[in-house]
């Protein structure tokens, strides 16, 4: 056996916007085995929950995570609504579903955007984040904010769209469509990529599921599971299909997140077409009393939120298990026996949002 | 304004935030808002940035990383504390794990505020670092003259 | 609104670790674990997943009861397990990465364990 050596990697690195550490065992250059420490971002959001009022807590629940924070919101929503038996207007139902794709499709941009830059590939890196800009310009229009939107409320949304909204929204995912594909050749046909993600950090399919990958890791490793088939919001009504790929390697994952994002722009057309009349929200009576586990599909993946309430105006327990908080146990499996310089590359493949991971 | 505040290289250091300060930063630097046409670069490396961005309150196991990436910083240095947590705590000030803004740990010269900070807001955080850089940077002269 | 199953299982201790095995050769999936204060007990909730179905254990602990790991059955755990000991007092048992109390390096002891 050879020498082994501990490399500390974060929690200040340059590939990763957020703090987490691993202590990296390798023999040579080859990882043998990764120990996570996490922590750097633990606020304790969860306790919180027992001194804001439940209709307040929204806005907490939406800053568990600037990225998913819609997803947030609205999970966390629906899971009080379903305690209360609220029945949340249809048109509330679309405009989340609205919302939560144009999340996607902006988180997908900022992952690629990443990737990019943790390729060294700074140019492709600038134009991803600048065809981000058009949904945060789109977010900002709707919603007030390009981060934090803080339009769910328990018993629907705050904000409503107008036709000529909706029709300007479709035309800029016209012209996002169109600017991705340049953007998506390079990142699925560029030699030089395809060296950085090809055959690297397999996750075949059984595997992925056993240790408990969700979201696009789990679809690029040939499993077609999707919270959304699920059918919350609006989903019922919509029509796709779990996008999924067979490698299980960085390339796969990337083809996932790629087709998504096109993926979102059809089901915001669709969305947008069949989006009913009506109010935007219902009052809503009384206190939480029960419990419920409510599963969304999140940019990252599934994640759940559960709520147990016992009739008064503090609920007892909000518990939020982030997609990131699963995919961790698989991300090491996937660094054993990879080289010292794919380490980045390979956390950054999973899309780990570590401010979710430890709320 | 001297060599130092036209070429500043910039550091960002995420305390214990919800990440959406982050990306803001990180679209300062893209195109759009495009911080780099004042001279900026972002650096991974403390030991060559003299603006340190800071984002989130700071909680306690990042309270010595924070602290240490600050001493390895040169003199002069800035540091900017960008949204509502890094400036006071914000929403999360109630929560047992945090501590409150990033001034309890370092000494802060700018407050940007806002939940998320507006890329706007940032940029106009970081041209008033560079004037305090400056002031700095003169003292730092004078004391050594 | 078709939603999948989505039930709530009670399961006394003896029985607890055989139902996670069971689960496990049924090809169900872990989705997530969660500890909810009771008084002077806790409520600990295993949830798992196969295709869109979701079933959750549920099993309750008095305070000084140890808690077998299910790290064995399913790796995936030691987070969510190491959290559970960390922030709620949980007795876990033989978790297969044990941080002991140290995941999130809190200056707080248990911050869940008492209200408010």
């Amino acid at each position: 056996m050879a020498k082994q050596s501990i490399v500390p990697f974060g929690p200040q690195h340059p590939v990763l916007p957020e703090p987490v550490h691993l202590d990296l065992v390798l023999e040579d250059e080859v990882v043998v085995k990764a120990v996570p420490s996490i922590g750097f971002v633990h606020r304790g959001l969860e306790k919180l929950v027992e001194t804001k009022d439940f209709k307040e807590y929204v806005y907490i629940a939406e800053r568990v995570c600037g990225i998913c924070s819609f997803g947030h919101g609205m999970g966390y929503c629906q899971s009080v609504e379903h305690i209360l038996g609220v029945e949340v207007p249809r048109r509330a139902d679309y405009l989340r579903t609205i919302w939560m794709e144009m999340s996607r499709i902006h988180s997908h941009l900022l992952w690629l955007g990443l990737l990019a830059d943790a390729m060294g590939f700074e140019s492709l890196f600038m134009q991803s984040w600048r065809l981000r800009e058009k949904i945060l310009d789109m977010f900002d229009a709707t919603t007030g904010g390009r981060i934090i939107f803080s339009v769910n409320c328990i018993g629907g949304v705050l904000k409503d769209m107008d036709n000529g909204m909706l029709r300007r929204l479709v035309e800029t995912l016209d012209s996002i469509e169109r600017d991705l594909r340049p953007l998506a050749d390079t990142f699925l046909q560029d030699y030089t990529v395809g060296t950085r993600l090809i055959g690297l950090g397999v996750l075949k399919g059984e595997d992925a599921t056993l240790a408990g990958a969700v979201g696009p890791m789990l679809r690029a490793s040939g499993v077609g599971y999707d919270a959304r088939q699920l059918g919350y919001a609006a989903y019922n009504d919509l029509d796709f299909a779990p996008v999924t790929a067979q490698e299980g390697d960085s390339y796969a994952r990337c083809q996932v997140r790629i087709q998504e994002i096109y993926q979102s722009i059809r089901l915001i057309r669709q969305a947008a077409d069949k989006i009913p009349n009506g109010p935007i929200s219902v009052p809503v009576k009384g206190n939480p009393n029960g419990e419920y586990f409510q599963r969304i599909e999140q940019p990252r993946g599934e994640a759940v939120y559960y709520v147990k309430g016992s009739g008064g105006k503090f609920i007892d327990r909000f518990r939020l298990r982030t997609p990131t908080t699963s995919n961790i146990p698989p991300m090491l499996d996937m660094l054993k026996g990879c080289q010292l310089a794919d380490v980045p590359l390979l956390i950054l493949t999973i899309d780990p949002c570590i401010s979710c991971t430890e709320r | 304004m001297a060599k130092l505040a036209k070429s500043p290289w910039l550091l960002h250091y995420d305390g214990s935030s919800c990440n959406g300060c982050d990306i803001e930063v990180l679209a300062c630097t893209t195109p759009v808002y495009d911080i780099e046409r004042f001279g900026i670069i972002n650096t991974g490396d403390p030991f060559q940035a003299d603006i340190l961005l800071i984002t989130g309150g700071i909680n306690h196991q990042s309270e010595a990383v924070v602290k240490q990436i600050y001493s390895q910083m040169p003199d002069p240095k800035v540091v900017v504390a960008v949204g509502i947590c890094a400036c006071t705590g914000g929403v999360f000030k109630d929560c047992y794990n945090i501590k409150g803004g990033v001034d309890t740990v370092i000494p802060v010269d700018v407050y940007v505020p806002g939940c998320a900070a507006r890329p706007q807001a940032i940029i106009d955080g970081v041209v008033k670092a560079l004037e305090i850089l400056q002031q700095k940077r003169e003292a730092f002269l004078a004391r050594r003259a | 609104m078709e939603q999948g199953k989505n039930t709530i299982e009670p399961v006394k201790a003896e029985d607890f670790l055989p139902a996670v095995i069971h689960c496990k050769m049924q090809g169900w999936r872990l989705v997530q674990l969660c500890a909810t204060r009771l008084p002077g007990r806790y409520e600990l909730s295993y949830s798992f997943a196969k295709d869109l179905a979701l079933r959750t254990l549920r099993l309750v602990v008095d305070e000084t009861d140890r808690v077998p790991s299910i790290t064995q059955i399913y790796p995936g755990a030691f987070l969510q397990e190491n959290e559970m000991a960390e922030l709620f007092g949980v007795q876990v048992a033989d978790i297969s990465r044990d941080y002991r109390q140290k995941l999130y390096r809190i200056a707080r002891e248990t911050p869940f364990k008492e209200k408010g």
